[in-house]
């Protein structure tokens, strides 16, 4: 029996990027005072929730629940081994992503920062909010408070094409809003509980299996933000944001809180044991490594590095949804542990994107043949990460498909096998291009003055130093360490 | 001899007549005191409304005699919960609407100040007069006194042109029919028991709810109202009233008048007629549908509108068509806590603090800078950040996104309609919810992300503010922040012991 400890901790996390707000909105005029404020939130955010971790060890499970909101419905938190792994997460990369955002935000002069900080700071206490709920209705809540404060962030350049990208953004997330808060009602008078549970709330129900059937494609309708084929055309529109946006919230948050969901979905509402039973894990695994053949497919015919990057991620989304449609237990840790690894790794790549876009102005692959002359540090990071994204050792990414492989071998499925490794070398197919271009190709005109590339330099130290930390810890999760240890603990302790 | 308290109803109505008298006389001598009556009157009103709230809760509805005249001959006034809630929410929203109208009446009508607060007094009387009463003709009259003064606040805007007149001659010829057919219904009534008396009349009509003369009257009284509420396809009168009336009338119309002829609804339905009649005929079947037509026509139509007033009142018919689909879910849903009226009396709140919010809102934008139309608000979010603001927090709420009292709505009507095994109604409250994410996200991308002409090229980022008046601003920021602020409350169900109390007062909950 889990042991529940009550505690304040979740509310705290939550306050700190709240107040982290509301003084960013009061200090507009000073930058520096603004963007500290950035700073100690995302700071703070982080050690509260790290302390959290002991508790969890110990096997406890941490609850703080505000008020009843309908019988057996509280507005409250529960934070479990899984939460607290996608939280630890979003709170770590919110920091490196604050110093970059300084540097980049700088560098091009952007208008309107301060509610660049504001929406920013918003959007990650949405997505602290829906890692740490403790049921469906407080998940929602956060769910949606996620989607609206990032609205501004994604139309922050106020073109006609940032304003197209953000209603098309709002379209296809609020619309999935609805299809959630359906499913929720539903659920609600199917099982009289919205309430997260290791061994699921549906399956004592007395519904049909069809009916748990279409529950099932509400709720997948409902988590848009996971961006799956057919429904992933917002991701690369979205691509126009700031590139630390673009990074935290298409890499890591947004996205992340729309597989998170789907995965809470599979163990905690249907349950694995309901699953297997009918059928619903093939059918999920299926239409996941559509996903991640199709968007690979057409990831390779981007030229624009953003829009790879984002139909790389839109590939990526589904390993963790497909690990958890294996419903074998190598298979869900794989798909648990992919969403840090696959955070780390991919923000990386997003920031190189940045720094590229501050240092030359470049957006497009073609045009940074040699790059990687003028920029070392930058390509080497985003070889890093792109060795990550391919699943090779030694990065992250290795860790987290051998998972997912073993999971397969688990349910004993070699077609699934097999579109793990084809996947991984659609990866390879995109990825390497770039690379290649980057360090050994030459532009026409390289050798003359005429060379665009001339007096480029590295990006600022402030955008260089993340990039850096990130693109080491994609490399250190490899090996067993403390950091690899917390995660993979914390897979284990979520999937027992 | 009566405990003090128990004057309350009757003295609600007398002093708001007397001060409407009054701020036409002490106007003629000094224009300044007419606000200073008209505000102190309301904030009386205000706080006697809440002590009657208070001592209902505690000790029950309160009976009073006018003239000492027993009923069924004298007039009662009976306070019950569900007129004591109607009530605190009519007056707060006077008072903040009142609060906003100072700097906005100097401005546009300066000559007519004085008349204008005595007919917006007026206008209070008639709206708290059809709340306290216990008597269906007494409640006719105070419809009139209601929609007379109506047509004259609508009409008083009559500079910018002959469409104010034209708005409001159309409201007094759809109302005095729709007045009229509320009359005739307690002609039909009359006619068959002899009584005018609400409680005497539940008692005599149960033993002809067969007869033809009843459910006459009752088809009577539900169109009348109809027309009144501006439930489509009646609510024609509608857009244009509220286009061209002034801000702080179209807040209270929006938010208060259509919403207490939707509580006179209430009162017929459920006190006069009781939920036996009402079980006996698909009356609220039919309403619901008509409803679910509302809502979707009503956000159909403000998605075509250029004019934010005009969008706005039309969305006000969409939320109409909310009331009404949770009155017609009422009977058929028993569970806690959205059993009952209580959905639809919580939306009467909500509606009342979003619409209201939203329409001072847009009365701000044409005071600072005669805007009326949507593609003119460029730029705004910069000009009048705080306007903005809290036209963005509404908005939101109205779409429905948690934690704003738009959700918690959307949430228990939905929950509702689930119990009531209505799926449609679930399908139909969804997809409004993105048509009003249409219709309210256009403005918000225009105010805040297209730049205001002649600055598309500069990237500087500083513009002058140009921020509405305190006076006008702090009723706007209350009620923005109220939209959050109930939506917790109702979460946490804080309000809930009022609702329960109606809903055991009419029968509406589950039978042990």
């Amino acid at each position: 029996m889990i042991e529940i400890t009550q505690s304040f901790k979740p509310i705290l996390a939550l306050a700190c990027p709240a107040s982290a707000a509301v003084l960013i909105m009061m200090s507009s005029r000073r930058p520096n005072l603004r963007e500290s404020w950035t700073l100690i939130g995302s700071a703070a955010q982080f050690l509260i929730i790290l302390s959290m971790t002991p508790a969890i060890f110990a096997g406890h499970t941490i609850e703080c629940y505000l008020f009843t909101m309908f019988s057996k419905v509280q507005f409250g938190f529960k934070v479990d081994a899984f939460g607290l792994l996608f939280a630890i997460t979003a709170s770590s990369l919110w920091i490196l992503v604050s110093i970059y955002s300084m540097g980049y935000m700088r560098s091009l002069h952007e208008h309107a920062q301060t509610r660049y900080y504001f929406c920013f700071a918003l959007a990650i206490l949405g997505a602290i909010g829906v890692a740490l709920s403790g049921n469906l209705v407080t998940m929602y809540i956060f769910y949606e408070i996620l989607t609206v404060s990032t609205y501004p962030l994604v139309a922050h350049e106020q073109s006609p094409e940032a304003l197209f990208a953000g209603r098309k953004y709002l379209a296809y997330l609020l619309t999935s809003g609805v299809f959630f808060l359906a499913a929720i009602v539903f659920t609600y008078s199917m099982a009289g509980t919205t309430d997260f549970n290791p061994r699921g709330i549906l399956a004592s129900t007395s519904w049909s299996k069809s009916a748990l059937i279409i529950l099932l494609i509400l709720f997948i309708l409902g988590f848009m933000k996971a961006a799956y084929i057919p429904c992933q055309s917002w991701l690369p529109t979205a691509m126009v944001a700031p590139t630390p946006v673009s990074a935290l919230l298409h890499a890591v948050a947004v996205v992340k809180a729309g597989v998170f969901g789907i995965v809470r979905i599979v163990c905690y509402i249907y349950g694995i044991d309901l699953m297997d039973e009918l059928g619903l894990g093939v059918m999920l695994a299926s239409f996941a490594a559509l996903t991640m053949i199709g968007a690979s497919l057409f990831a390779i015919a981007q030229d624009n590095l953003k829009r790879r990057l984002a139909y790389s991620t839109i590939s990526q989304l589904s390993y963790v949804i497909f690990g958890v449609a294996l419903l074998t237990p190598m298979g869900i840790t794989g798909a648990m542990i992919h969403i840090p690894f696959h955070g780390f790794m991919k923000i990386t790549l997003f920031l190189c994107a940045g720094s590229i876009l501050v240092s030359s102005g470049k957006k497009n692959i073609s045009e940074m043949a040699g790059i990687g002359q003028t920029m070392p540090v930058t390509m080497l990071a985003f070889t890093v990460g792109a060795i990550g994204m391919c699943g090779a050792p030694p990065t992250a990414g290795f860790i987290s498909k051998w998972f997912l492989v073993w999971g397969t071998l688990q349910a004993e499925n070699l077609i699934f096998l097999g579109v793990i490794l084809i996947s991984s070398l659609l990866d390879i197919v995109y990825f390497f291009p770039i690379i290649y271009t980057a360090f050994f190709g030459k532009l026409r005109g390289a050798e003359s003055n005429l060379n665009p590339l001339n007096g480029v330099q590295e990006a600022p130290l402030s955008m260089v130093i993340p990039l850096t930390i990130t693109a080491l810890f994609s490399v250190i999760f490899c090996f067993p360490n403390p950091a690899t240890n917390l995660i993979l603990q914390l897979a284990k302790i979520a999937i027992r | 001899m009566l405990p003090f308290i128990e004057h309350f109803p009757v003295l609600i109505v007398v002093i708001s007549l007397l001060s409407s008298v009054t701020i036409l006389v002490v106007g003629w001598i000094n224009r300044k005191a007419s606000y200073f009556i008209f505000i102190t009157t309301i904030v009386t009103q205000f706080v006697a409304s809440i002590f009657l709230l208070a001592h209902v809760l505690t000790r029950g509805p309160i009976r009073y005699w006018l003239g000492g005249w027993k009923p069924p001959w004298g007039i009662e006034y009976v306070v019950d919960a569900l007129n004591a809630y109607v009530l605190v929410i009519l007056l707060f929203l006077a008072f903040v609407c009142g609060i906003y109208s100072k700097k906005k009446r100097e401005h546009e009508l300066p000559q007519k100040v004085v008349s204008f607060y005595s007919v917006f007094q007026l206008l209070i009387t008639g709206l708290c007069g059809v709340t306290v009463t216990g008597d269906i003709f007494n409640m006719y009259v105070f419809i009139e006194i209601m929609s007379i003064a109506a047509y004259a606040l609508i009409g008083s805007m009559g500079k910018i042109g002959k469409v104010a007149l034209k708005a409001s001659f159309t409201y007094l010829v759809l109302g005095s029919v729709g007045a009229c057919f509320f009359l005739i219904g307690i002609g039909l009534l009359y006619s068959v028991t002899g009584s005018l008396n609400m409680h005497d009349l539940s008692l005599l009509l149960p033993p002809l709810y067969g007869n033809r003369v009843v459910q006459a009257a009752f088809a009577f009284f539900i169109v009348g109202l109809s027309i009144k509420m501006a439930l489509f396809p009646l609510h024609t009168w509608l857009p244009d009233a509220h286009a061209f009336a002034p801000a702080e009338i179209s807040a209270m119309l929006s938010g208060i008048i259509i919403e207490v002829s939707t509580y006179a609804f209430i009162r017929v339905s459920f006190s006069v007629f009781t939920i036996n009649f009402l079980r006996l005929l698909p009356i609220l079947d039919i309403l619901c549908w008509v409803a679910g037509g509302a809502i979707i026509a009503g956000s159909l139509m403000a998605i075509t509108q250029m004019n934010l007033k005009r969008m706005l009142a039309y969305s006000s018919v969409a939320n109409m068509g909310y009331i009404m689909l949770a009155v017609g879910l009422s009977i058929s849903v028993t569970s806690e806590p959205w059993n009952g009226l209580t959905p639809a009396l919580m939306h009467i709140l909500n509606h009342a603090l979003m619409k209201g919010c939203l329409f001072l809102v847009a009365g701000a934008f044409i005071y600072k800078a005669d805007l009326w139309l949507i593609n003119d608000f460029r730029g705004l979010g910069r000009r009048m950040p705080y306007t903005c603001a809290a036209f963005v927090v509404a908005a939101i709420s109205m779409i429905g996104i948690p934690p704003s009292v738009g959700f918690v709505s959307k949430l228990y009507i939905v929950l509702a309609a689930i119990e009531a095994k209505k799926i449609v109604f679930v399908a139909i409250i969804l997809l409004s919810s993105l048509l009003n994410l249409v219709y309210f996200w256009r403005v918000i991308e225009t105010m805040y992300m297209k730049r205001a002409e002649g600055e598309e090229h500069s990237t500087s980022t500083h513009v002058s503010k140009d921020e509405a008046p305190f006076g006008m601003l702090a009723p706007i920021l209350i009620l923005a922040s109220l939209c959050i602020i109930m939506g917790f409350f109702w979460l946490a169900k804080v309000p809930m012991p009022i609702l329960n109390q109606i809903n055991n007062m009419f029968g509406l909950v589950k039978v042990p």
